[in-house]
């Protein structure tokens, strides 16, 4: 291969003058991993709502829960993140359009909901495979203590459930940093985005590519052995989320 | 056996013998050991390089590479040579030549100095300047009105490092955004979310061609830089480069070169039959007259002030 390689183009400057190359891919972490929290914060929310709405006696409400996870699961993200950009504001009304285009950071707040979107449904079929995992008799145990069906999500069958959960949950997470890259095709300059800048100015690919593969190997050890340490954190012995107790 | 396969054999076993007396090398072996050439083609740069509605390559660059496949077919003897289409973007058409994906890069690539530290160039094919697009109603004469306005600029071009240079040295304070490929460069300064789109003009005059209402936008007279265009290839290749440079200077002497031109830029073209109607640039009049694969634009024309500037890092 005809390549020259470069290690420290990293300390050289980019062409904004101020900052090097290595600030560059370090402002791009910084993108992915505020566009990947808060997109999970909004992914958990929707899909324990969406979950448990799967699991009520409403058949309605079921269908409904099922159709939502059915819309977003199935449509590929790449195009999710086309549709949410570049469709959406075109089928508002002008002035809302506009104002959505305008926004400052406009690229982050679309890639922010489209993820929490795409991964809520995702989340949503695991809270509902977690309550119906569940030995039956809990909920009718919590309903015949005289719980209210609110409370027996709340108080008994949630929180069993997301301890049963949290090894899926833990992919998912690993899911959303890895998808977020994504929105590099909306013009969001998250990690990959900037890796592929710095191989744009410099063309330096390859080690841009490396230091960036790097930097998300190392996000993914830390966010696991977090969500391990969370997991023995909140084992419960005598459920199933204790694993050797059965 | 009639006399034309005679004939056939007899070339063949002539060129074969040319060929063991000096070992072929590099992307020249390649091709003989494998009996096929990879292009490097472009989704949407019309009319270089770009996918038409019966999903075929096709476009200026395509034929000019055409033209050397046959060129190289002939010096290799070979009867036949088949001919691989390989989609590259902007972004990644340097790493794809680098780990020999591709052979020939027919897109619309500027040949700057920065990047012969990677590639090699075959002599320039086309010289462009960097314009601005608008739509009328934005009012966007030059560089200067775009203070504080979003740019939009493709991922991988030269234009969007120039861009970036100069909105830090004239401190204008532009947003600069990023699309992937042209078709989604200038969908952003359409659908409003940029005010003008930074590219090379005759890109620019064929997305406004192509678009549902031309009269809506202009170009800017304000010329940013001049740039030459050439078809890529990998370096420390030298027969291999010989080839091929001279396959383009035989091309660039015959009439079929302005035939090739007329066909893509003054003439209605596929899928919609647009007709560009750009004349040729009198700097690439002077370079198909001398061809050179100079990386340096006084080599071409006047150098605007604007790519000086940026030039100067």
């Amino acid at each position: 291969m005809h390549y020259n390689w470069n290690w420290a183009i990293f300390r050289e400057l980019s062409p904004d003058g101020v900052h090097t190359y290595w600030d560059t891919l370090m402002s791009g972490l910084a993108w992915t991993l505020a566009t990947s929290l808060a997109g999970w914060v909004m992914a958990l929310a929707l899909g324990m709502l969406v979950g448990v709405l799967r699991t009520l006696p409403s058949p309605w409400l079921r269908r409904a829960g099922t159709a939502y996870v059915e819309l977003f699961r199935n449509i590929p993200l790449l195009v999710q993140m086309f549709l949410w950009f570049f469709v959406v504001p075109e089928l508002l009304p002008r002035a809302a359009g506009d104002w959505l285009k305008a926004l400052p950071n406009a690229p982050f707040l679309t890639a922010v909901v489209c993820l929490g979107f795409f991964t809520s449904a995702r989340v949503a079929v695991q809270v509902t495979a977690g309550i119906e995992a569940l030995a039956g008799g809990q909920k009718l145990a919590a309903l015949a203590l005289g719980l209210t069906r609110r409370q027996t999500y709340r108080h008994v069958l949630l929180p069993l459930a997301l301890r049963i959960i949290l090894p899926p949950l833990t992919s998912e997470f690993l899911n959303i940093i890895k998808n977020s890259s994504v929105a590099l095709t909306i013009g969001l300059m998250e990690l990959t985005a900037s890796a592929r800048a710095v191989q744009e100015f410099s063309f330096q690919v390859f080690e841009a590519f490396s230091a960036a593969t790097l930097i998300y190997v190392l996000v993914n050890i830390v966010v696991v052995a977090g969500m391990a340490w969370l997991e023995r954190r909140l084992a419960l012995p005598g459920t199933l989320a204790s694993g050797g107790g059965r | 056996m009639t006399l034309t396969r005679l004939f056939a054999l007899l070339s063949i076993a002539c060129c074969a013998a040319t060929a063991s007396a000096q070992e072929l090398t590099g992307t020249l072996a390649k091709i003989k050991r494998t009996g096929q050439i990879t292009l490097g083609v472009r989704d949407g740069s019309v009319p270089f390089s770009y996918l038409d509605d019966k999903q075929q390559y096709q476009g200026y660059s395509v034929d000019l590479c055409m033209k050397i496949v046959v060129q190289v077919q002939k010096q290799l003897g070979m009867t036949d040579v088949k001919v691989v289409m390989n989609p590259v973007t902007s972004a990644n058409r340097i790493p794809l030549m680098a780990n020999g994906t591709i052979d020939l890069e027919c897109g619309s690539t500027t040949n700057n100095a920065e990047r012969q530290k990677q590639v090699a160039f075959a002599p320039t094919m086309f010289v462009i300047a960097n314009r601005l697009l608008a739509k009328k109603s934005s009012n966007i004469k030059s560089l200067a009105d775009m203070k504080g306005k979003t740019l939009v600029a493709t991922a991988g071009t030269t234009t969007l490092k120039q861009m970036t240079i100069l909105n830090n040295e004239q401190k204008l304070g532009m947003n600069i955004v990023v699309g992937k490929d042209h078709p989604e460069s200038f969908l952003m300064m359409e659908t409003g979310r940029a005010a003008a789109e930074a590219n090379d003009d005759i890109l620019l005059a064929a997305q406004v061609a192509s678009a549902r209402n031309p009269s809506e936008f202009q170009i800017t007279a304000e010329a940013l830089s001049v740039e030459p265009y050439g078809i890529m290839l990998r370096r420390e290749d030298a027969p291999f480069k010989q080839a091929v440079d001279a396959a383009l200077a035989r091309l660039y002497q015959s009439d079929d070169i302005q035939r090739i031109y007329n066909k893509w830029f003054m003439s209605p073209i596929p899928p919609k039959g647009i007709n560009l109607n750009f004349p040729m640039p009198p700097q690439l009049k002077a370079v198909l007259a001398k061809p050179t694969d100079s990386p340096d634009p006084a080599a071409y024309a006047a150098v605007p002030p604007a790519q000086k500037a940026a030039t100067k890092k």
